[in-house]
């Protein structure tokens, strides 16, 4: 593989410069502390921009489909600078997870006429797959899609919805009545506010992304995509979203090394630096060399989705394994070094540490993904 | 990366070797040849037998050999990194005396640095050198010391000025092994191979001009020697040829090879084995086991991003970018990869993990893992010593106070050292 397959062009360094600044100037932890309150969870006019100025839900989506068109690799590098900045914002549920399950669901002509709306960020949808079991395996769905006229009634429950109650359309995932396993899955999309839709938000951990718990009383979809046959493109989806979420978390995790180092230059105490203690200095060597680690994994996973390679399911799974221990590592220590300041409401990497452990959890935990991964070798 | 005269360079090789490469000779000729022609050390100065190349070059040139099947200039050992050191810092009564000696690969050579006394703090030395008419005296004790017991010279590191500061009060000498005052030992292991000497110097003698440098500046030489031996010249990597072809220099290399790579048969082990693991995971049928399989899982996450890291530290300097955190990670990272193997190894053994020799799996090999790996956090810097090296010049945190400033006389050391 050449060298550049193991590093960013030029262009790619400057497009990370541009969003570290734009970031930088919208997502100042007093902006994160603002929108977590807030019952959206996101500033409208922060999300214009990112979407019209910086065209970031337009990324990696072809230009055929009002798109960029670049790779996921520079998907990747937006996402590690949000992640760094903490950005709240409907990014990861429409950009990544809906676009992700059309592209690679929906046929042609829906591609065409969905991408461009949520490529230019004017609306939003999100991927609505995960249930009160809490199982993140598709195979596991149970809301019902009975077929009606040329769509289909959804009976069921969503649980863990990013985004649920903002999304102007939802993409349920729903089987035929009947079926079990990989069988009989479909993806069905509504709008939002769809009659026989109940959306309620559900208090979580990490208030910087909203989650949602929907409940469908014969609530009225459309097919997406090849009726019955959405198992294969949703898993696809889901693992190039596992691979999005750990370059998204490797950006959190070395906010939080800075954080931590930055801090045990600061610090007095016995008439020294904090820093210059081996106990401080081992730790944060430490935690270097997992956030390096898990960077190396998240860099590598976008690239092999990038490249459409045959590995990119057991890279992704690598990746999220990698990135869910480094962040929470990271957070964790950062709260350790910052002694008890860190561990209060007033300080800020609290809201970096329940981003680092809801995370841990989305899309499946470490050794959810040890095991896919494991699976994917044999 | 392309240089512009790159295809020239690598042509020029190709006739050069074409003209002379007979696999016939013997090894000492054919590397005599080398050294004279400079195209066995393309990037060392033309003075010195090389062709003053850049070192991107220079790796074409190594290229064009492998591919040729042509027998490179002896770079195993600790012999280039005395090749290295004097090229830098030897003035030319050493350069003339011992650098073609070291590319024909005539001469071993072995590096006294280390003491009982001083591992991690290698400028606490405490072994002297005093200057007695016309020669230096040495007394004291070095460790650690791989092919002591045949090699001609050794890099030594002695203290010269005990009221200096530790760093200062450092000279550099090269030392002739071959002498009364000179007792090798092998140092038994806890794996039980016997790879490294202790070296006793009882009044051995050192004539003048076999220091190096000025007196109290073998610290900062000692820093080239360890440098190029991080930059991988540790001669621990083998030929890049594929093709063994035949003939008298074949032979008197693999013969060679064989001696100088004795010691190190462990090495592979001590890494922890990645490659063995899921093969052996399969074999077993211990792969079905869910707590074996995350051991597993855990292992490859760490091996696969420490090799992607490394990766990335190699395309920045590629790219000639300046060097980012990942290149000084390696070391620390293979430490923890080395303990995630061995206790994979150890779940997939199961009770057989207690077992050694040819009662243990794949005759003892799966053992000699177990017990060989401890040395990978200690070997070439202690893990300790890389978080130190991590946290103050990559992260920038500040030093820990001093407590041996001052002469070094009076700094508090081990009993005995």
């Amino acid at each position: 593989m050449p060298a550049t397959a193991f590093s960013f062009t030029d262009e790619q360094r400057q497009f990370r410069d541009v969003a570290r600044r734009f970031l930088g100037d919208v997502s100042p932890p007093t902006a994160v502390r603002e929108w977590m309150e807030s019952a959206s969870g996101f500033d409208p006019a922060v999300w214009d921009r990112l979407a019209k100025e910086l065209g970031f839900c337009a990324i990696h989506v072809p230009e055929a489909y009002g798109g960029q068109g670049f790779s996921f690799v520079e998907l990747g590098i937006a996402l590690e600078e949000m992640g760094r900045a903490l950005l709240c914002a409907p990014y990861f549920s429409s950009a990544v997870l809906a676009t992700g399950a059309i592209q690679h669901g929906g046929s042609e002509a829906e591609k065409m006429a969905l991408l461009p709306d949520l490529a230019a960020g004017t609306r939003r949808a999100t991927l609505a797959f995960t249930e009160p079991s809490g199982g993140w395996d598709v195979e596991q769905v149970a809301l019902t899609a009975t077929p009606v006229g040329g769509g289909y009634r959804l009976d069921g429950e969503k649980r863990f919805v990013l985004d649920g109650c903002t999304a102007d359309f939802i993409i349920a995932v729903a089987r035929a009545p009947g079926s079990r396993g990989a069988d009989g899955l479909s993806l069905c999309i509504l709008p939002g506010d769809a009659k026989g839709i109940e959306r309620r938000p559900l208090r979580s951990l990490d208030p910087t992304r909203k989650l949602a718990h929907l409940t469908f009383h014969g609530a009225r979809a459309a097919p997406l995509g090849e009726p019955e046959g959405a198992a294969a493109p949703l898993k696809r989806a889901l693992a190039e979203a596992a691979a999005a979420l750990a370059n998204e978390m490797v950006g959190g995790a070395q906010r939080m090394l800075d954080s931590a180092v930055d801090y045990a230059k600061l610090r007095m105490q016995f008439g020294r630096q904090i820093g210059s203690f081996q106990a401080i200095k081992h730790k944060c060597a430490d935690m270097l060399l997992e956030v390096e680690l898990a960077k190396s994994a998240a860099y590598r996973a976008a690239a092999a989705v990038a490249e459409d390679d045959t590995d990119a399911p057991a890279l992704a799974s690598l990746a999220k394994a990698s990135a869910s221990e480094a962040y929470l590592g990271a957070a964790a220590a950062c709260i350790q070094i910052h002694g008890g300041i860190g561990f209060t409401w007033e300080n800020d990497t609290h809201l970096w540490f329940k981003r680092a452990k809801a995370s841990e959890a989305l899309l499946g935990d470490a050794a959810y993904h040890r095991e896919l991964m494991m699976r994917h070798m044999q | 990366m392309t240089e512009p005269n790159e295809a020239g360079v690598r042509a020029q090789a190709r006739a050069w070797l074409a003209e002379h490469w007979d696999a016939e000779r013997s090894l000492v000729a054919w590397r005599g040849m080398l050294a004279d022609s400079g195209w066995g050390m393309p990037h060392w100065p033309e003075q010195w037998h090389g062709r003053g190349l850049a070192v991107a070059l220079s790796q074409a040139v190594d290229e064009e050999f492998a591919q040729f099947g042509a027998v490179g200039v002896a770079k195993m050992g600790i012999r280039l990194l005395a090749g290295a050191t004097l090229l830098e810092h030897g003035d030319d009564f050493h350069k003339e005396r011992f650098l073609r000696r070291i590319l024909t690969g005539e001469d071993t050579w072995c590096q006294l640095f280390s003491e009982p006394g001083s591992g991690s703090d290698l400028a606490g030395a405490t072994t002297r050198a005093d200057l007695d008419g016309d020669n230096w005296v040495v007394n004291g004790q070095k460790v650690w010391t791989t092919s002591a017991h045949h090699a001609d010279y050794g890099l030594l590191l002695a203290r010269t000025d005990w009221d200096a500061p530790k760093h200062q009060g450092l000279t550099y000498f090269v030392l002739n092994m071959r002498q009364p005052g000179v007792e090798v030992r092998q140092l038994r292991q806890m794996n039980g191979h016997a790879s490294f000497n202790e070296v006793f110097l009882t009044d051995a003698k050192i004539e003048r001009p076999y220091r190096v440098g000025a007196v109290g500046q073998g610290w900062r030489i000692a820093m080239t020697t360890l440098a190029h031996e991080r930059r991988g010249a540790d001669g621990l990597r083998g030929s890049a040829r594929e093709r063994l072809g035949e003939g008298r220099i074949y032979a008197e290399e693999a013969a060679e090879t064989a001696t100088l790579m004795e010691p190190y048969k462990w090495y592979p082990q001590r890494a922890g084995r990645v490659d063995l693991v899921l093969p052996r995971a399969r074999e077993t049928g211990r792969i079905a086991d869910p707590a074996v399989r995350q051991a597993v899982a855990r292992l490859l996450v760490l091996a696969r991003s420490a090799e992607w890291t490394a990766r990335r530290a190699r395309a920045d300097q590629e790219l000639g970018r300046p060097q980012g955190p990942e290149g000084s990670l390696g070391k620390l990272a293979a430490s923890h990869v080395a303990r995630a193997a061995a206790h994979a190894h150890t779940l997939i053994a199961g009770a057989d993990a207690m077992l050694a020799g040819d009662d243990g799996p794949l005759d003892g090999l799966i053992a000699e893992i177990l017990v060989s790996v401890p040395a990978t956090s200690i070997a070439g810097g202690t893990d300790e010593i890389q978080r130190n090296i991590i946290a103050e010049r990559v992260l920038g945190l500040p030093r820990e106070p001093r407590m041996d400033s001052g002469p070094f006389r009076d700094v508090p050391r081990n009993v005995g050292g």
